[in-house]
């Protein structure tokens, strides 16, 4: 395997701690900041950059198989799907135009 | 297929230390690593809670007997038949075919002596049962009332009932299935016998690669899900509840992420047996088997993509609730690429009437009228009309448990040979075979009816006119629990008084049968080279 040979080294893991401890501030930081629409953006962002951290160097993405990769994208790809999918629902809910007391009369 | 004196003097000389008799104490079972005891330890804990999930349906007949509420009061009723749903979904059906049969047969079937992790199919039995230790305590303390669905926000704010156990109960099961999927997948790709390549796999590990699949990238979704409805419940979180800022829609977007793709965790494994059951029944290989093979991964696939039918009437937008329609009418194909298939190697086959024969027969109708009753289902006007009446109700048993059930059983009688080194008497599997479908259909039918007619689900007060189908219903299930009950007790007799079981009874081709029966504790006496592809049967003897 790989991952038996290749794997983070100490080193890694403290910069990987750092950063994780340093996007966590940051999202405590961001939360009382007013950036309008962006609030959602940011916090989300810096969500997905600490999980992308943790999936490559905690959890040895980043030094497995191309085996592992495929089914690691394979999960993100099935989220992005139930992301895909339900806000397809709730942006698409007033395009009907009418109000749904309409088909109560 | 009549068993030879040949076959068995070939059994009786067979290696005298097999997995059943290889170490006899309690601790040599609670602590064993073989797939196969694991197996067996699903066999009995899932039976028990099939029993119990059956017993809660018994209840919910006899209530339906009459239009009153004479048995129990609504409050009781409700918990009833959430406990029936609960228990049997994520007790009884998810875990059923992989778990025991897929847990036996897979690494055999790959050429393997283990699965890729025994001591983690070890902690998913032991997780399993402490899932369903929790879930008793649920029902024992005074049960659940939210269906097995948990809608929110009846679940996580209103409901008095024994929600958040419950919820435990089904994540913990949950978690069981997500390490089975993953042994499943790993020794799929990596413990394969030399000579056996991906297109020369049995179409039963085809259909539980798909299935692992599932399990790996759904059951998560529903475990983070009923954590968010018990953070919701136990301290407050706004996930689901208006008033505290969240959506109930989106916990039924979450929910049916999993729980529609579940019904493909229930139906792809017992597809597997089938395709195992119709190639031995009809000694043929079977017929288009890339396609069947290929048509477990697209339902596997598509299934992800179709869960908003269940949603048609709630606030969902219609243009997603179009192409959620669309979607699963798309189903349909590879689905009935499996029908067709197994009807085309049926014919001009040699087929016996075995049991194993009478089972495929049931299935291939029962699962026909579920497959095209959720084509009803599927189109949105329809289902307006339909939604939460009894029709979905009769259409997902027919699924679910004329599906599902008559694999398992079907694969039960296929392998119980393999799998106790013992012989059944086959004309009581066949008068079992045939009142389990008889009492399903009586049991089931009428249901269609029902709901057509505006029955809806989930209540047991109705108009006087539904009484006689509702009778009917319920005498049809006293037949079925008799087609269940027959089986347990000619199976459990052959255990200490069946004949002993030949190595290959069925003449069947795939590995499991050129090995002992019972097999060794590491499954062959030298690792096998596969030379063949499946299913190469010779050409049929003209009779």
């Amino acid at each position: 395997m790989a991952d038996d040979h290749h794997g983070p080294t100490v080193r890694i893991y403290l910069a990987v701690f750092a950063s994780l401890m340093f996007l966590t501030a940051l999202t405590v930081w961001v939360a009382f900041q007013d950036l309008g629409m962006f609030n959602d953006v940011v916090a989300l962002g810096i969500a997905c950059t600490k999980a992308t951290i943790v999936i490559l160097f905690f959890m040895h993405v980043k030094y497995a198989s191309r085996l592992t990769w495929l089914l690691a994208g394979a999960g993100i790809l099935f989220l992005l799907i139930l992301f895909a999918f339900a806000m397809a629902d709730y942006v698409s809910r007033g395009w009907l135009g009418m109000p749904a007391s309409h088909y109560l009369q | 297929m009549a068993i030879t004196e040949q076959d068995v003097q070939a059994s009786e000389d067979a290696p005298s230390v097999n997995y059943l008799n290889n170490g006899y104490g309690l601790k040599s079972w609670l602590l064993t690593r073989d797939h196969k005891r694991i197996a067996v330890l699903y066999i009995i804990s899932i039976s028990i809670f099939f029993a119990l999930g059956g017993l809660f349906a018994s209840l919910v007949r006899f209530e339906l007997m009459t239009p009153e509420g004479d048995l129990m009061s609504s409050d009781t009723y409700n918990k009833v038949f959430s406990m029936h749903g609960i228990i049997m979904v994520f007790f009884f059906l998810v875990p059923s075919i992989p778990a025991t049969l897929g847990n036996f047969l897979v690494p055999i079937m790959v050429g393997a002596k283990d699965l890729a992790f025994p001591r983690i199919n070890l902690l998913s039995w032991y997780v399993y049962v402490v899932a369903g230790i929790l879930g008793t305590i649920a029902v024992v303390g005074g049960g659940v009332d939210t269906g097995w669905t948990f809608y929110t926000p009846y679940s996580s704010t209103y409901s008095n009932s024994n929600v958040i156990l419950a919820a435990m109960a089904a994540f913990m099961a949950g978690f069981s299935s997500i390490l089975t999927g993953l042994n499943f997948v790993v020794t799929i790709h990596t413990m394969r016998a030399p000579g056996m390549t991906w297109f020369r796999l049995p179409l039963f590990v085809w259909s539980h690669y798909a299935t692992s699949i599932i399990m790996l990238l759904g059951t998560p979704v529903i475990a983070i899900t009923l954590v968010l409805l018990m953070l919701e419940r136990g301290f407050g979180f706004g996930f689901f509840d208006p008033n505290l800022g969240g959506d109930p829609v989106l916990f039924q977007h979450l929910f049916w992420f999993y729980s529609h793709p579940a019904v493909y965790i229930m139906i792809l494994p017992s597809m597997g047996v089938m395709s195992e059951m119709v190639a031995a029944v009809a000694r043929k290989r079977v017929f288009g088997y890339e396609f069947v093979a290929f048509s477990s991964v697209a339902i596997a696939i598509l299934g992800f993509l179709v869960w908003g039918h269940h949603m048609f009437v709630s606030s969902q937008s219609t243009y997603a609730g179009m192409v959620f329609s669309v979607i699963t009418f798309l189903v349909a194909v590879p689905s009935a690429i499996k029908v067709f298939n197994w009807t085309a190697t049926l014919y001009k086959g040699s087929i016996v009437y075995d049991t194993q024969m009478f089972y495929v027969y049931g299935y291939l109708g029962l699962f026909l009228v579920g497959g095209l009753t959720g084509l009803f289902l599927s189109s949105m006007g329809l289902d307006i009309h339909l939604h939460d009446t009894y029709f979905v109700v009769a259409h997902f048993h027919y699924i679910m448990v004329g599906g599902q059930v008559m694999g398992y059983l079907g694969g039960m009688h296929f392998w119980w040979p393999k799998i106790t080194g013992k012989m059944y008497p086959d004309i009581w599997g066949r008068v079992s075979a045939l009142l389990v479908f008889l009492g399903f259909n009586l049991t089931f039918f009428p249901q269609f009816i029902l709901g057509y007619m505006g029955m809806p689900r989930r209540y047991h007060v109705y108009p006087d006119e539904f009484q006689v189908l509702n009778v009917a219903s319920s005498l049809g299930a006293s037949i079925l629990a008799l087609g269940y009950v027959i089986p347990g007790a000619y199976l459990t007799w052959s255990i200490f008084k069946g004949p002993k079981a030949p190595d290959n009874p069925w003449g069947a081709k795939g590995l499991e049968w050129e090995t002992t029966s019972p097999p060794p504790t590491f499954n062959f006496e030298e690792t096998p080279l596969v030379t063949e592809e499946a299913y190469q049967y010779g050409p049929i003897e003209e009779h």
